[in-house]
Protein backbone atom coordinates (compact mmCIF):
# COMPACT_ATOMS: atom_id res chain seq x y z
CA UNK A 1 0.00 0.00 0.00
CA UNK A 2 0.64 3.32 -0.70
CA UNK A 3 2.82 5.24 2.26
CA UNK A 4 0.56 8.08 3.80
CA UNK A 5 3.62 10.51 4.23
CA UNK A 6 7.62 9.94 2.15
CA UNK A 7 9.89 12.59 3.08
CA UNK A 8 13.48 12.18 1.73
CA UNK A 9 16.39 14.55 2.75
CA UNK A 10 13.92 17.23 3.63
CA UNK A 11 16.14 20.55 3.99
CA UNK A 12 14.44 24.09 5.52
CA UNK A 13 16.90 27.11 5.86
CA UNK A 14 15.82 30.38 7.67
CA UNK A 15 18.37 32.63 6.91
CA UNK A 16 21.82 30.82 8.61
CA UNK A 17 19.25 28.34 10.43
CA UNK A 18 19.22 24.81 9.13
CA UNK A 19 15.26 24.29 10.42
CA UNK A 20 14.98 20.92 9.08
CA UNK A 21 18.46 19.17 8.26
CA UNK A 22 18.09 16.36 5.76
CA UNK A 23 15.15 14.72 7.38
CA UNK A 24 13.85 11.06 6.07
CA UNK A 25 10.86 9.50 7.41
CA UNK A 26 7.85 7.25 6.07
CA UNK A 27 4.37 6.90 7.40
CA UNK A 28 2.46 4.26 6.62
CA UNK A 29 -1.07 4.53 6.26
CA UNK A 30 -3.70 4.26 9.41
CA UNK A 31 -0.69 4.55 11.87
CA UNK A 32 -0.43 7.35 14.71
CA UNK A 33 3.24 8.66 13.80
CA UNK A 34 4.86 10.67 16.32
CA UNK A 35 7.13 13.32 16.54
CA UNK A 36 8.81 14.42 18.90
CA UNK A 37 11.41 17.24 19.99
CA UNK A 38 11.57 19.88 21.90
CA UNK A 39 10.08 23.29 20.98
CA UNK A 40 11.94 24.64 17.80
CA UNK A 41 13.04 21.63 16.76
CA UNK A 42 11.44 21.93 13.62
CA UNK A 43 8.21 19.82 13.91
CA UNK A 44 6.09 22.80 13.03
CA UNK A 45 8.30 23.39 9.78
CA UNK A 46 8.46 19.58 9.08
CA UNK A 47 4.54 19.97 8.90
CA UNK A 48 4.60 23.12 6.96
CA UNK A 49 6.77 21.47 4.00
CA UNK A 50 4.48 18.58 3.66
CA UNK A 51 1.35 20.45 3.40
CA UNK A 52 2.99 22.81 0.62
CA UNK A 53 2.65 25.87 2.35
CA UNK A 54 5.94 26.85 2.43
CA UNK A 55 8.78 24.97 -0.04
CA UNK A 56 12.07 22.87 0.81
CA UNK A 57 14.90 24.09 -0.16
CA UNK A 58 16.13 20.31 -0.56
CA UNK A 59 14.80 17.24 -0.93
CA UNK A 60 11.46 15.86 -1.60
CA UNK A 61 8.40 15.00 -0.03
CA UNK A 62 5.34 13.02 -1.21
CA UNK A 63 1.95 13.18 0.63
CA UNK A 64 -1.23 10.49 -0.23
CA UNK A 65 0.99 10.30 -3.61
CA UNK A 66 0.91 14.08 -4.22
CA UNK A 67 4.47 16.15 -4.14
CA UNK A 68 3.50 18.80 -1.94
CA UNK A 69 5.71 21.11 -3.26
CA UNK A 70 4.04 21.29 -6.74
CA UNK A 71 0.55 19.69 -5.55
CA UNK A 72 -0.07 21.71 -2.47
CA UNK A 73 -3.82 22.10 -3.27
CA UNK A 74 -4.26 18.20 -3.54
CA UNK A 75 -2.37 17.71 -0.42
CA UNK A 76 -4.33 20.32 1.31
CA UNK A 77 -7.43 18.99 0.60
CA UNK A 78 -7.10 15.66 1.79
CA UNK A 79 -4.96 16.51 4.94
CA UNK A 80 -6.47 18.32 7.80
CA UNK A 81 -4.06 20.61 10.29
CA UNK A 82 -4.76 21.29 13.91
CA UNK A 83 -2.19 24.07 14.57
CA UNK A 84 -0.50 24.72 17.97
CA UNK A 85 -3.28 27.28 18.85
CA UNK A 86 -6.83 27.24 18.29
CA UNK A 87 -6.20 30.21 15.96
CA UNK A 88 -10.56 30.25 15.76
CA UNK A 89 -12.41 33.39 14.35
CA UNK A 90 -13.68 34.47 17.65
CA UNK A 91 -16.13 37.00 16.42
CA UNK A 92 -18.19 34.50 14.69
CA UNK A 93 -20.02 31.48 16.31
CA UNK A 94 -18.96 27.64 16.38
CA UNK A 95 -21.14 26.76 13.59
CA UNK A 96 -20.05 29.69 11.32
CA UNK A 97 -16.55 28.88 12.05
CA UNK A 98 -17.15 25.38 10.46
CA UNK A 99 -19.51 26.32 7.68
CA UNK A 100 -16.83 29.02 6.65
CA UNK A 101 -13.95 26.23 6.32
CA UNK A 102 -16.64 23.57 4.93
CA UNK A 103 -16.56 26.01 2.39
CA UNK A 104 -13.24 26.58 1.88
CA UNK A 105 -12.42 23.10 2.04
CA UNK A 106 -15.12 22.05 -0.78
CA UNK A 107 -17.44 20.18 1.41
CA UNK A 108 -20.80 19.85 -1.39
CA UNK A 109 -23.08 22.73 -0.03
CA UNK A 110 -25.85 20.30 0.41
CA UNK A 111 -23.85 17.96 3.11
CA UNK A 112 -22.42 21.16 4.86
CA UNK A 113 -24.93 21.95 7.73
CA UNK A 114 -25.35 18.29 8.47
CA UNK A 115 -21.93 17.59 8.40
CA UNK A 116 -21.75 20.30 10.93
CA UNK A 117 -24.38 19.40 12.92
CA UNK A 118 -22.59 16.08 13.37
CA UNK A 119 -19.48 17.21 14.60
CA UNK A 120 -20.99 19.69 16.59
CA UNK A 121 -22.72 17.03 18.41
CA UNK A 122 -19.49 14.41 18.73
CA UNK A 123 -17.77 17.27 20.19
CA UNK A 124 -20.20 18.37 22.84
CA UNK A 125 -20.37 21.55 21.32
CA UNK A 126 -23.81 21.55 19.64
CA UNK A 127 -25.63 23.39 22.73
CA UNK A 128 -23.08 26.41 22.13
CA UNK A 129 -23.32 26.14 18.50
CA UNK A 130 -24.25 29.32 17.86
CA UNK A 131 -22.04 31.42 20.92
CA UNK A 132 -19.45 33.62 20.13
CA UNK A 133 -15.90 31.27 20.01
CA UNK A 134 -14.45 33.72 21.60
CA UNK A 135 -16.12 33.19 24.84
CA UNK A 136 -15.37 29.72 24.79
CA UNK A 137 -13.20 27.94 27.60
CA UNK A 138 -9.65 26.82 26.23
CA UNK A 139 -10.53 22.97 26.02
CA UNK A 140 -14.05 23.91 23.89
CA UNK A 141 -11.70 25.94 21.77
CA UNK A 142 -9.37 23.53 21.07
CA UNK A 143 -12.63 20.74 20.20
CA UNK A 144 -13.81 23.56 18.06
CA UNK A 145 -10.75 23.72 16.06
CA UNK A 146 -10.02 19.74 16.00
CA UNK A 147 -13.66 19.59 14.45
CA UNK A 148 -12.33 22.14 11.80
CA UNK A 149 -9.80 19.95 11.59
CA UNK A 150 -12.15 17.37 10.24
CA UNK A 151 -14.56 19.04 8.39
CA UNK A 152 -13.73 18.02 4.90
CA UNK A 153 -13.05 14.27 6.84
CA UNK A 154 -9.18 14.07 5.85
CA UNK A 155 -7.29 10.97 5.17
CA UNK A 156 -4.43 12.55 6.77
CA UNK A 157 -4.19 14.23 9.73
CA UNK A 158 -1.50 16.29 11.11
CA UNK A 159 -1.98 17.54 15.06
CA UNK A 160 0.98 20.20 16.38
CA UNK A 161 1.15 20.07 20.02
CA UNK A 162 -2.29 19.62 20.46
CA UNK A 163 -2.76 19.22 24.44
CA UNK A 164 -0.40 22.00 24.75
CA UNK A 165 -1.93 24.65 27.20
CA UNK A 166 -5.03 22.28 28.35
CA UNK A 167 -6.14 21.50 31.73
CA UNK A 168 -5.45 17.33 32.58
CA UNK A 169 -9.56 16.44 32.09
CA UNK A 170 -9.60 19.01 28.21
CA UNK A 171 -6.41 16.66 27.30
CA UNK A 172 -7.50 13.92 28.07
CA UNK A 173 -10.81 14.35 25.86
CA UNK A 174 -8.22 15.82 23.12
CA UNK A 175 -6.43 12.68 23.37
CA UNK A 176 -9.42 10.18 23.34
CA UNK A 177 -10.48 11.86 20.62
CA UNK A 178 -7.38 11.45 18.51
CA UNK A 179 -7.55 7.46 19.33
CA UNK A 180 -10.96 6.86 18.39
CA UNK A 181 -9.84 8.76 14.68
CA UNK A 182 -7.00 6.69 14.16
CA UNK A 183 -8.23 3.78 15.73
CA UNK A 184 -12.30 4.03 14.82
CA UNK A 185 -12.18 5.81 11.80
CA UNK A 186 -8.85 4.86 10.20
CA UNK A 187 -7.13 7.52 9.92
CA UNK A 188 -3.44 8.59 9.55
CA UNK A 189 -2.20 10.84 12.31
CA UNK A 190 0.95 12.94 12.57
CA UNK A 191 1.57 14.11 15.76
CA UNK A 192 3.98 16.54 16.69
CA UNK A 193 4.49 16.78 20.53
CA UNK A 194 6.99 17.05 23.44
CA UNK A 195 4.34 15.54 25.94
CA UNK A 196 6.17 11.89 25.96
CA UNK A 197 3.80 10.38 28.12
CA UNK A 198 0.78 11.33 25.24
CA UNK A 199 3.39 9.78 22.53
CA UNK A 200 3.71 6.90 24.26
CA UNK A 201 -0.30 6.00 24.89
CA UNK A 202 -0.94 7.44 21.14
CA UNK A 203 1.94 6.76 18.74
CA UNK A 204 2.71 3.24 16.85
CA UNK A 205 6.00 4.23 15.74
CA UNK A 206 8.09 7.81 16.89
CA UNK A 207 10.84 9.98 15.14
CA UNK A 208 12.83 12.31 17.54
CA UNK A 209 13.93 15.25 16.19
CA UNK A 210 16.29 17.60 17.55
CA UNK A 211 17.77 21.22 15.50
CA UNK A 212 16.60 20.00 12.47
CA UNK A 213 17.78 16.66 12.49
CA UNK A 214 16.48 13.65 12.89
CA UNK A 215 17.69 11.54 15.45
CA UNK A 216 15.69 8.06 15.16
CA UNK A 217 12.58 6.56 13.62
CA UNK A 218 10.71 3.51 15.13
CA UNK A 219 8.59 1.94 17.63
CA UNK A 220 9.40 2.17 21.30
CA UNK A 221 10.69 -1.29 21.43
CA UNK A 222 12.89 -0.74 18.32
CA UNK A 223 14.53 2.45 19.49
CA UNK A 224 15.21 0.81 23.06
CA UNK A 225 17.15 -2.09 21.33
CA UNK A 226 19.23 0.60 19.05
CA UNK A 227 20.12 2.29 22.31
CA UNK A 228 20.72 -0.41 24.96
CA UNK A 229 22.46 -3.69 24.40
CA UNK A 230 20.19 -6.47 25.60
CA UNK A 231 17.11 -6.62 27.49
CA UNK A 232 16.49 -6.65 31.14
CA UNK A 233 14.00 -9.02 32.44
CA UNK A 234 12.71 -8.36 36.31
CA UNK A 235 12.27 -12.09 38.33
CA UNK A 236 10.70 -11.99 41.82
CA UNK A 237 10.82 -14.82 44.24
CA UNK A 238 8.88 -15.80 46.60
CA UNK A 239 12.04 -17.21 48.84
CA UNK A 240 15.49 -17.34 48.37
CA UNK A 241 16.84 -19.64 45.39
CA UNK A 242 20.53 -20.91 46.07
CA UNK A 243 22.72 -21.00 43.74
CA UNK A 244 19.87 -19.95 41.29
CA UNK A 245 21.84 -16.90 39.62
CA UNK A 246 25.18 -19.36 38.37
CA UNK A 247 22.47 -22.03 37.40
CA UNK A 248 20.76 -18.78 34.81
CA UNK A 249 24.36 -17.14 34.09
CA UNK A 250 24.58 -20.23 31.37
CA UNK A 251 21.68 -20.29 29.72
CA UNK A 252 22.09 -19.38 26.31
CA UNK A 253 21.57 -15.80 25.64
CA UNK A 254 21.97 -14.49 29.20
CA UNK A 255 24.98 -11.83 28.97
CA UNK A 256 24.36 -11.15 32.62
CA UNK A 257 22.92 -10.84 36.02
CA UNK A 258 22.57 -9.01 39.34
CA UNK A 259 20.69 -10.22 42.26
CA UNK A 260 19.56 -8.45 45.32
CA UNK A 261 17.76 -10.54 48.07
CA UNK A 262 14.45 -11.83 46.36
CA UNK A 263 15.10 -9.90 42.93
CA UNK A 264 16.92 -10.68 40.02
CA UNK A 265 17.38 -8.36 37.22
CA UNK A 266 18.81 -10.89 34.21
CA UNK A 267 19.98 -9.61 30.94
CA UNK A 268 19.51 -11.14 27.58
CA UNK A 269 20.23 -10.68 24.39
CA UNK A 270 16.82 -10.51 22.79
CA UNK A 271 13.48 -11.34 23.81
CA UNK A 272 13.61 -14.72 21.92
CA UNK A 273 15.67 -15.87 25.00
CA UNK A 274 13.27 -15.16 27.22
CA UNK A 275 11.38 -18.43 27.03
CA UNK A 276 14.56 -20.33 27.30
CA UNK A 277 14.99 -18.15 30.68
CA UNK A 278 11.58 -19.35 32.08
CA UNK A 279 12.54 -22.68 31.12
CA UNK A 280 15.92 -22.57 33.55
CA UNK A 281 13.97 -20.83 36.24
CA UNK A 282 11.53 -24.05 36.73
CA UNK A 283 14.17 -26.42 35.97
CA UNK A 284 15.95 -24.80 38.90
CA UNK A 285 13.00 -24.88 40.90
CA UNK A 286 13.09 -21.72 41.87
CA UNK A 287 10.00 -20.50 43.57
CA UNK A 288 9.02 -17.69 41.09
CA UNK A 289 6.79 -14.93 42.11
CA UNK A 290 6.32 -12.80 38.46
CA UNK A 291 8.81 -12.65 35.51
CA UNK A 292 8.46 -8.93 33.40
CA UNK A 293 10.64 -8.20 30.66
CA UNK A 294 11.66 -4.19 31.37
CA UNK A 295 10.34 -1.89 28.80
CA UNK A 296 11.88 1.59 28.34
CA UNK A 297 9.53 4.14 28.76
CA UNK A 298 9.13 6.51 25.82
CA UNK A 299 10.78 9.33 28.24
CA UNK A 300 14.19 7.24 28.57
CA UNK A 301 14.65 6.42 24.92
CA UNK A 302 14.24 10.14 24.19
CA UNK A 303 16.38 11.52 26.97
CA UNK A 304 19.11 8.69 25.96
CA UNK A 305 19.01 10.13 22.39
CA UNK A 306 19.23 13.70 23.01
CA UNK A 307 21.86 12.76 25.39
CA UNK A 308 23.60 10.53 22.86
CA UNK A 309 23.28 13.28 20.16
CA UNK A 310 25.03 16.19 22.71
CA UNK A 311 27.75 13.97 23.00
CA UNK B 1 -10.72 29.65 -9.17
CA UNK B 2 -13.34 28.85 -7.42
CA UNK B 3 -16.12 31.17 -7.13
CA UNK B 4 -17.56 29.58 -3.83
CA UNK B 5 -14.07 30.23 -2.12
CA UNK B 6 -14.00 33.75 -2.79
CA UNK B 7 -17.31 34.10 -1.79
CA UNK B 8 -16.95 32.04 1.37
CA UNK B 9 -14.06 34.49 2.29
CA UNK B 10 -15.61 37.48 1.49
CA UNK B 11 -18.79 36.64 3.73
CA UNK B 12 -16.83 35.80 6.37
CA UNK B 13 -14.69 38.82 6.67
CA UNK B 14 -17.63 40.81 6.24
CA UNK B 15 -19.03 38.80 9.11
CA UNK B 16 -16.02 39.81 10.94
CA UNK B 17 -16.37 43.64 10.15
CA UNK B 18 -20.19 43.10 11.33
CA UNK B 19 -19.45 41.46 14.49
CA UNK B 20 -16.44 44.34 15.20
CA UNK B 21 -18.27 47.53 15.79
CA UNK B 22 -14.45 49.08 16.42
CA UNK B 23 -14.40 48.29 12.57
CA UNK B 24 -17.74 49.60 11.65
CA UNK B 25 -18.96 52.33 13.52
CA UNK B 26 -16.39 55.32 12.07
CA UNK B 27 -16.85 54.05 8.75
CA UNK B 28 -20.47 55.56 9.39
CA UNK B 29 -19.59 58.81 11.40
CA UNK B 30 -17.79 60.49 8.24
CA UNK B 31 -20.59 59.55 5.92
CA UNK B 32 -23.11 60.95 8.19
CA UNK B 33 -21.26 64.50 8.55
CA UNK B 34 -20.39 64.61 5.10
CA UNK B 35 -23.90 63.67 3.49
CA UNK B 36 -26.29 64.92 6.70
CA UNK B 37 -24.55 67.58 8.55
CA UNK B 38 -22.90 69.81 6.43
CA UNK B 39 -25.30 69.91 3.81
CA UNK B 40 -27.68 70.78 6.17
CA UNK B 41 -25.63 73.66 7.31
CA UNK B 42 -24.53 74.88 4.13
CA UNK B 43 -28.65 75.15 2.81
CA UNK B 44 -29.87 76.02 6.70
CA UNK B 45 -27.35 77.73 8.13
CA UNK B 46 -27.20 81.22 6.17
CA UNK B 47 -30.37 81.86 7.16
CA UNK B 48 -30.45 81.05 11.12
CA UNK B 49 -27.32 82.98 11.52
CA UNK B 50 -28.78 85.99 9.35
CA UNK B 51 -26.06 86.20 7.06
CA UNK B 52 -26.93 88.31 4.34
CA UNK B 53 -27.16 86.10 1.19
CA UNK B 54 -24.23 87.42 -0.83
CA UNK B 55 -21.73 86.92 2.11
CA UNK B 56 -20.21 83.84 -0.11
CA UNK B 57 -20.13 84.78 -3.00
CA UNK B 58 -18.94 88.52 -2.15
CA UNK B 59 -15.89 86.35 -0.92
CA UNK B 60 -12.82 87.07 -2.84
CA UNK B 61 -11.51 83.28 -3.46
CA UNK B 62 -14.65 82.35 -4.43
CA UNK B 63 -14.94 85.48 -6.71
CA UNK B 64 -11.65 84.18 -8.30
CA UNK B 65 -13.11 80.31 -8.42
CA UNK B 66 -15.93 81.86 -10.10
CA UNK B 67 -14.07 83.75 -12.63
CA UNK B 68 -12.05 80.99 -13.78
CA UNK B 69 -14.76 79.02 -14.19
CA UNK B 70 -14.87 76.88 -17.26
CA UNK B 71 -17.86 77.57 -19.36
CA UNK B 72 -19.20 74.67 -19.28
CA UNK B 73 -19.38 74.70 -15.81
CA UNK B 74 -20.34 78.93 -15.57
CA UNK B 75 -23.44 77.79 -17.67
CA UNK B 76 -24.50 75.94 -14.38
CA UNK B 77 -24.50 78.45 -12.41
CA UNK B 78 -26.24 81.27 -15.16
CA UNK B 79 -29.26 82.99 -13.69
CA UNK B 80 -28.96 81.91 -10.16
CA UNK B 81 -29.12 84.05 -7.16
CA UNK B 82 -26.62 84.54 -4.36
CA UNK B 83 -28.01 81.78 -1.91
CA UNK B 84 -28.59 79.48 -4.75
CA UNK B 85 -25.27 80.10 -6.41
CA UNK B 86 -23.46 79.11 -2.78
CA UNK B 87 -25.39 76.09 -2.20
CA UNK B 88 -24.36 75.05 -5.96
CA UNK B 89 -21.00 75.77 -5.69
CA UNK B 90 -20.28 74.36 -2.30
CA UNK B 91 -22.64 71.20 -2.85
CA UNK B 92 -22.21 70.61 -6.65
CA UNK B 93 -19.20 71.21 -7.08
CA UNK B 94 -16.73 71.64 -3.79
CA UNK B 95 -17.86 68.73 -2.11
CA UNK B 96 -17.68 66.06 -5.04
CA UNK B 97 -14.59 65.32 -4.16
CA UNK B 98 -14.98 65.24 -0.64
CA UNK B 99 -17.27 62.18 -1.59
CA UNK B 100 -14.72 60.29 -2.82
CA UNK B 101 -13.15 60.19 1.03
CA UNK B 102 -15.83 57.97 1.87
CA UNK B 103 -14.60 54.93 -0.09
CA UNK B 104 -11.50 55.25 0.07
CA UNK B 105 -12.22 55.33 3.78
CA UNK B 106 -14.03 52.13 4.43
CA UNK B 107 -11.70 50.42 1.87
CA UNK B 108 -8.83 50.88 3.84
CA UNK B 109 -10.06 50.24 7.15
CA UNK B 110 -11.58 47.26 6.42
CA UNK B 111 -8.64 45.83 4.23
CA UNK B 112 -6.02 46.46 7.09
CA UNK B 113 -8.49 44.83 9.40
CA UNK B 114 -8.71 41.89 7.21
CA UNK B 115 -5.27 41.20 6.06
CA UNK B 116 -3.53 42.60 9.27
CA UNK B 117 -6.03 41.58 11.73
CA UNK B 118 -5.68 37.69 10.62
CA UNK B 119 -2.32 37.61 10.82
CA UNK B 120 -1.90 39.57 14.15
CA UNK B 121 -4.41 36.64 15.70
CA UNK B 122 -2.87 33.88 13.94
CA UNK B 123 -6.19 32.66 11.88
CA UNK B 124 -4.33 32.82 8.88
CA UNK B 125 -2.50 29.76 9.31
CA UNK B 126 -5.32 27.39 9.26
CA UNK B 127 -6.54 29.61 6.65
CA UNK B 128 -3.14 28.81 5.01
CA UNK B 129 -3.68 25.03 5.17
CA UNK B 130 -6.79 25.18 3.30
CA UNK B 131 -6.91 24.49 -0.32
CA UNK B 132 -7.64 27.73 -1.53
CA UNK B 133 -5.42 29.64 -3.58
CA UNK B 134 -3.59 32.87 -2.94
CA UNK B 135 -5.71 34.67 -5.83
CA UNK B 136 -9.13 32.96 -3.98
CA UNK B 137 -7.62 34.61 -0.68
CA UNK B 138 -6.58 37.71 -2.08
CA UNK B 139 -9.96 38.23 -4.57
CA UNK B 140 -11.99 37.45 -1.51
CA UNK B 141 -10.57 39.52 1.19
CA UNK B 142 -10.63 42.62 -1.55
CA UNK B 143 -14.38 42.12 -2.25
CA UNK B 144 -14.94 42.26 1.38
CA UNK B 145 -13.31 46.20 1.24
CA UNK B 146 -14.75 46.96 -1.70
CA UNK B 147 -17.86 46.64 -1.67
CA UNK B 148 -18.73 47.82 1.72
CA UNK B 149 -16.77 50.73 0.40
CA UNK B 150 -19.04 51.01 -2.62
CA UNK B 151 -22.40 49.85 -0.55
CA UNK B 152 -21.72 53.14 1.81
CA UNK B 153 -20.28 55.28 -0.80
CA UNK B 154 -23.25 55.01 -3.07
CA UNK B 155 -25.40 55.07 -0.25
CA UNK B 156 -24.23 58.17 0.81
CA UNK B 157 -24.64 59.72 -2.29
CA UNK B 158 -28.30 58.74 -2.78
CA UNK B 159 -29.08 60.03 0.81
CA UNK B 160 -27.09 63.30 0.03
CA UNK B 161 -28.62 63.41 -3.24
CA UNK B 162 -32.09 63.37 -1.45
CA UNK B 163 -31.12 66.02 1.52
CA UNK B 164 -29.84 68.52 -0.86
CA UNK B 165 -32.70 68.41 -2.93
CA UNK B 166 -35.26 68.38 -0.44
CA UNK B 167 -33.74 70.37 2.26
CA UNK B 168 -32.65 72.80 -0.68
CA UNK B 169 -35.74 72.42 -2.53
CA UNK B 170 -37.26 75.74 -1.22
CA UNK B 171 -34.00 78.01 -2.22
CA UNK B 172 -33.50 76.17 -5.45
CA UNK B 173 -36.94 75.52 -6.55
CA UNK B 174 -36.32 72.52 -8.39
CA UNK B 175 -34.47 69.32 -8.11
CA UNK B 176 -31.01 70.25 -9.00
CA UNK B 177 -29.02 67.65 -7.94
CA UNK B 178 -26.63 65.76 -9.16
CA UNK B 179 -25.10 67.39 -11.65
CA UNK B 180 -23.73 65.37 -14.65
CA UNK B 181 -20.04 65.47 -13.43
CA UNK B 182 -21.02 63.06 -10.08
CA UNK B 183 -21.60 60.42 -12.64
CA UNK B 184 -18.23 59.52 -13.38
CA UNK B 185 -17.54 60.69 -10.17
CA UNK B 186 -19.47 57.81 -8.74
CA UNK B 187 -19.31 55.27 -11.29
CA UNK B 188 -15.40 55.27 -12.71
CA UNK B 189 -13.77 57.62 -9.69
CA UNK B 190 -15.13 55.95 -6.60
CA UNK B 191 -14.59 52.16 -7.54
CA UNK B 192 -10.94 53.22 -8.79
CA UNK B 193 -10.24 54.84 -5.19
CA UNK B 194 -11.99 51.84 -3.68
CA UNK B 195 -9.32 49.70 -4.73
CA UNK B 196 -6.96 52.20 -3.74
CA UNK B 197 -8.09 51.75 -0.47
CA UNK B 198 -7.56 48.15 -0.37
CA UNK B 199 -5.00 47.46 -2.49
CA UNK B 200 -3.24 50.44 -0.31
CA UNK B 201 -4.20 48.98 2.89
CA UNK B 202 -2.59 45.04 1.72
CA UNK B 203 0.45 46.70 0.28
CA UNK B 204 1.14 48.82 4.21
CA UNK B 205 -0.26 45.87 5.75
CA UNK B 206 2.26 43.66 4.23
CA UNK B 207 5.04 46.23 6.14
CA UNK B 208 4.15 46.28 9.16
CA UNK B 209 2.87 44.51 12.35
CA UNK B 210 -0.42 45.60 13.96
CA UNK B 211 -3.80 46.64 12.97
CA UNK B 212 -3.07 50.14 14.58
CA UNK B 213 0.06 50.22 13.01
CA UNK B 214 -1.82 49.23 9.29
CA UNK B 215 -4.57 51.57 10.30
CA UNK B 216 -2.93 54.55 11.16
CA UNK B 217 -0.55 54.62 8.29
CA UNK B 218 -3.38 53.83 5.37
CA UNK B 219 -4.39 57.19 6.35
CA UNK B 220 -1.88 58.72 4.22
CA UNK B 221 -4.21 56.72 1.52
CA UNK B 222 -6.74 59.91 1.40
CA UNK B 223 -4.05 62.56 0.64
CA UNK B 224 -4.90 61.73 -3.17
CA UNK B 225 -8.41 62.73 -2.29
CA UNK B 226 -7.52 65.62 0.24
CA UNK B 227 -5.15 66.66 -2.62
CA UNK B 228 -8.32 66.99 -4.85
CA UNK B 229 -9.87 68.98 -2.95
CA UNK B 230 -7.43 71.93 -2.26
CA UNK B 231 -7.18 71.71 -5.90
CA UNK B 232 -10.41 72.36 -6.98
CA UNK B 233 -10.93 74.87 -4.22
CA UNK B 234 -8.04 76.45 -4.97
CA UNK B 235 -9.13 77.00 -8.51
CA UNK B 236 -5.67 74.76 -9.91
CA UNK B 237 -8.36 71.99 -11.24
CA UNK B 238 -12.29 72.31 -12.19
CA UNK B 239 -13.78 68.64 -11.36
CA UNK B 240 -15.30 68.28 -15.22
CA UNK B 241 -16.37 65.27 -16.75
CA UNK B 242 -13.34 64.81 -18.64
CA UNK B 243 -11.23 65.70 -15.48
CA UNK B 244 -13.20 62.93 -13.54
CA UNK B 245 -12.04 60.36 -16.07
CA UNK B 246 -8.65 61.31 -16.50
CA UNK B 247 -8.38 61.21 -12.51
CA UNK B 248 -10.27 57.46 -12.33
CA UNK B 249 -7.83 56.41 -15.31
CA UNK B 250 -4.88 57.45 -12.79
CA UNK B 251 -6.08 56.02 -10.22
CA UNK B 252 -7.13 52.27 -12.13
CA UNK B 253 -3.75 52.34 -13.13
CA UNK B 254 -2.08 53.39 -9.75
CA UNK B 255 -4.76 50.03 -8.24
CA UNK B 256 -3.06 47.98 -10.79
CA UNK B 257 0.89 48.63 -10.24
CA UNK B 258 -0.39 48.27 -6.10
CA UNK B 259 -2.56 45.04 -7.17
CA UNK B 260 0.37 43.34 -9.10
CA UNK B 261 2.81 44.40 -6.09
CA UNK B 262 0.40 43.28 -3.82
CA UNK B 263 0.03 39.91 -5.67
CA UNK B 264 3.67 39.57 -5.39
CA UNK B 265 3.70 39.97 -1.66
CA UNK B 266 0.53 38.24 -0.79
CA UNK B 267 2.50 34.72 -1.36
CA UNK B 268 1.76 31.37 1.27
CA UNK B 269 5.48 31.38 2.19
CA UNK B 270 5.47 34.98 2.64
CA UNK B 271 2.73 35.11 4.91
CA UNK B 272 3.31 31.91 6.87
CA UNK B 273 7.01 33.09 7.59
CA UNK B 274 5.26 36.38 9.43
CA UNK B 275 3.24 33.71 11.18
Amino acid sequence: MQEAIRADALIRQFGIIRAVNEVSFAVEPGEVFGMLGPNGAGKTTLVRLLNGVIEPDGGAARVLGFDPRTQGEDVRRQTGVLTETPALYERLSARDNLLFFGALYGVPQADLPRRVDDLLERFGLADRANDRAGGYSKGMKQRLALARTLIHQPRLLFFDEPTAGLDPEAALQVTTLIQELSHRDGRTVFLCTHNLEEAQRLCDRVAVINQGRLLAVGTAEQLARGLWQGLWVDVSLLAPSDGLAERLRVLPGVLDISADGLELAVQVAEEAAIPGLVAGLVAAGAPVKRVSPREHSLQEIYFKLQEEARS
Amino acid sequence: MNRRTILAITRKDLMEVRHNGMAWKPMLIVPLIFVVLLPLAVIIGPSLLNFPPDALTRDPDIQMFLDNMPPAMKAQTEGLDDHQMGIVLILGFMFAPMMLIIPVMVASIIGSESFVGEKERRTIEPLLYTPATERELFIGKMLAAVLPALAVCWGSFLLYTLIVNVAGGPVMGRFWFPSVVWIPLMLWVAPAIAVLGMTGAVFISSRVGTFMEAYQSTGLLVLPVILLVIAQAAGVVYLNVEIALVVGLAMWLIDAGLLALSLRTFSRAALMARV
